[in-house]
């Protein structure tokens, strides 16, 4: 997709609740995209909204992080009670979610009780709990590619992070999703992550867009097009990504039970 | 004490010197652990009639447990585990060598407080701070807090010793009878925004803070922390540490409140905590491969938070080494969240196991900066910079594995 979806000369990116979905360096998300635009003289508007306040809905694009099963319910329904995200989604804002941030994007997840509650639909996808170990460790997706609003596929190469979950998710017929899993988990069916128009979702954290430029650049040419998005210097993130894709392969971090899933004896 | 007590500090000891002599370390953690295979009660037994200290936080606790030994050290014996072997086997090896009347003053990892309370009844808790920390392994930082709460109101000490700007502290110190509160004007506040007690949020508004729905609040302090001195109602006490930073003079904060409800004599608790020049390893300059170099360990964004104002003024080169083993975490996206933007007047050398998850977020904070595969690479990158001073040591800054290699070639011992 070339054209921009902006017009103007600020590109305006939110990070969601970060006090609440935040714990993984999610920020860092906000952080990397803000300096790809930037090193491209492009002016970046950057704002975090913690819970309570109310969610602008011009913002071109909006993070939403990972969190404890808590403060996920939590965010879901400030969420689900102002309808901001949801209107900015449906007027074709780029949304970026990890990990409980997608979970609470789908259409159900299983909340901190276990019950399953509904999510914001912005995602055609479900999570479930399931009786398995905590996937913890580095997560390796070949030959992935995004699909654009406007149905184009863009490669992305391999996507690397490290992925902390307990659910599985389940992507529908609507949705597409970034890969197969090579090392991991993912959503769990072999597939990971979750893409339905301009709203992606994933279970890389790392945080992902900082190890992935591929990705956020995919996310970042939705609003500035194509030309906007001269070639960087990312030798120090190749050297990164050359050094996790040795570790997923040698198994350093395979998924593995965690003490604590030790201790429920799961 | 029992005899099967006896026998298992016997055992302990055997099985520690056993270890030291083929260099498998200092041994004190596997002595303890064949003590406590001999006697699981042990622990109660050896502090039986004791007086006990127990000290805990996310960060800081192994300084502050050193400060308090050295403040009340003056005054009485003190046996400390002054090393940070701060689970019971630890603590067991420590105690099993000392005389029965000394005070035990014993670093205790956050989440074996309740444990170690409960086998010690100690008389007074000292607690920090609570933050994330090590977030694949480690239990959320809400969940160790009512880990004291509940620990508190089942074995109430006599006194305990609460940092009143930190939420969650507050929140499980509210357990206890009596509390002296620290305002310690700690700054990290991204743990915080939750209420511990209610659904509701934390707000701060200069010094203080509150919880919006519930009746959570800043509590009115007894110390507090004002630049380099410490202020109580009756007096402020300037305070000359020799171990740097804010941060420890909040540590000193503590510790001379500790030794004020013990009874020891002001004058000599500050004698004993300005006469502490380095805590296991950290702060003294040393060599290492030849170098003069001067350790600091920060292992998570609310100890780097504090760490970045220890190092050596700008624009001096410093290294910082991470590494995401079993005890430092196997997920280091914890770098995101500390404020590397903070380092940008210097140039940084990037080293240890991960450091190339470092050199992607100094980039992205726009600090200048190199990679080296080894620590005596990265310090000669270091030196050779020409913000570097001739005969000046080199900071290195490590996170909790990379820190304990880098001792252990010092000449320390863990």
């Amino acid at each position: 997709m070339s054209t921009p979806r902006s017009s103007e000369s600020v590109v305006r990116i939110c990070s969601l609740y970060p006090d609440l979905l935040g714990t993984y360096g999610d920020g860092g998300n906000a952080s990397v995209l803000a300096q790809r635009l930037r090193w491209r003289n492009i002016v970046v508007d950057l704002v975090s909204i913690d819970a309570g306040r109310s969610v602008p809905e011009s913002c071109d694009l909006y993070l939403v992080g990972g969190g404890e099963d808590g403060p996920q319910t939590r965010a879901t329904q400030e969420l689900q009670t102002s309808g901001a995200l949801k209107r900015a989604a449906e007027n074709g804002a780029v949304v970026f979610a990890v990990c409980a941030g997608m979970q609470i994007l789908g259409e159900r997840f299983p909340d901190m009780d276990g019950v399953d509650r509904a999510g914001l639909g912005l995602l055609d996808c479900v999570t479930v709990r399931v009786d398995r170990a905590r996937a913890v460790g580095e997560l390796l997706t070949h030959d992935a590619a995004i699909t654009a609003p406007d149905g184009t596929v863009r490669a992305l190469g391999t996507l690397t992070g490290f992925e902390n979950h307990a659910g599985r998710t389940i992507a529908g017929p609507s949705a597409t999703t970034l890969g197969r899993v090579e090392i991991g988990e993912g959503n769990g069916d072999g597939s990971e992550g979750v893409v339905n128009g301009s709203v992606v979702g994933t279970y890389l954290h790392g945080p992902a867009l900082a190890r992935n430029p591929a990705l956020a650049d995919a996310l970042l040419r939705w609003i500035v097009g194509d030309a906007a998005l001269t070639p960087l210097d990312d030798s120090d993130v190749d050297a990164l990504r050359a050094d996790r894709h040795l570790a997923a392969r040698a198994h350093e971090l395979a998924p593995r039970r965690s003490w604590r899933d030790r201790l429920r004896g799961s | 004490m029992p005899i099967r007590s006896r026998l298992a500090v016997g055992v302990g000891r055997l099985v520690s010197a056993s270890s030291k002599a083929v260099h498998l370390g200092s041994g004190s953690v596997i002595g303890g652990r064949a003590a406590l295979f001999v006697s699981p009660q042990l622990l109660r037994d050896l502090t039986a009639g004791r007086e006990v200290v127990i000290v805990s936080a996310t960060n800081g606790k192994t300084t502050t447990t050193r400060l308090i030994a050295a403040a009340l050290a003056g005054d009485r014996p003190v046996v400390s585990n002054s090393m940070g072997a701060n689970m019971t086997a630890g603590i067991v090896a420590a105690l099993g060598g000392a005389a029965t009347n000394a005070t035990a003053v014993l670093e205790v990892d956050e989440r074996w407080v309740a444990g170690v309370l409960r086998a010690t009844s100690a008389g007074t808790v000292v607690l920090l701070n609570l933050s994330r920390d090590q977030l694949d392994r480690t239990q959320e930082v809400r969940k160790l807090a009512e880990s004291w709460r509940t620990c508190l109101a089942a074995t109430p000490p006599a006194t305990v010793i609460a940092n009143a700007d930190d939420p969650l502290v507050v929140w499980a110190a509210h357990a206890a009878p009596n509390v002296i509160w620290v305002a310690t004007g700690q700054d990290w506040r991204a743990d915080a925004a939750g209420c511990p007690q209610c659904a509701g949020r934390i707000s701060f508004t200069g010094v203080t803070w509150r919880c919006t729905d519930c009746d959570l609040a800043r509590p009115d302090p007894t110390l507090t922390v004002e630049d380099t001195a410490i202020v109580t109602s009756e007096y402020r006490l300037p305070i000359s540490m020799q171990i740097p930073g804010r941060v420890n003079i909040v540590n000193a904060a503590f510790a001379l409140a500790t030794a004020r409800s013990l009874a020891v004599p002001e004058d000599i608790a500050v004698a004993g905590l300005q006469s502490v020049e380095e805590v296991a390893g950290r702060y003294r300059v040393t060599s290492l491969a030849g170098r003069p170099v001067r350790l600091l360990l920060a292992k998570n964004p609310a100890g780097w938070h504090e760490a970045i104002e220890l190092l050596a003024d700008p624009p001096a080169p410093v290294v910082v080494s991470i590494n995401a083993r079993i005890a430092d975490g196997h997920d280091p996206s914890w770098l995101w969240d500390v404020d590397f933007e903070r380092l940008r007047s210097r140039f940084v050398v990037a080293t240890g196991e991960r450091r190339h998850d470092l050199a992607v977020r100094l980039r992205y904070a726009d600090v200048e900066h190199a990679t080296a595969d080894t620590i005596d690479e990265a310090l000669r990158v270091a030196m050779g910079r020409p913000t570097y001073i001739a005969g000046h040591a080199v900071d290195i800054a490590a996170n909790y594995t990379a820190f304990q290699e880098y001792f252990e070639r010092v000449g320390g011992s863990t």
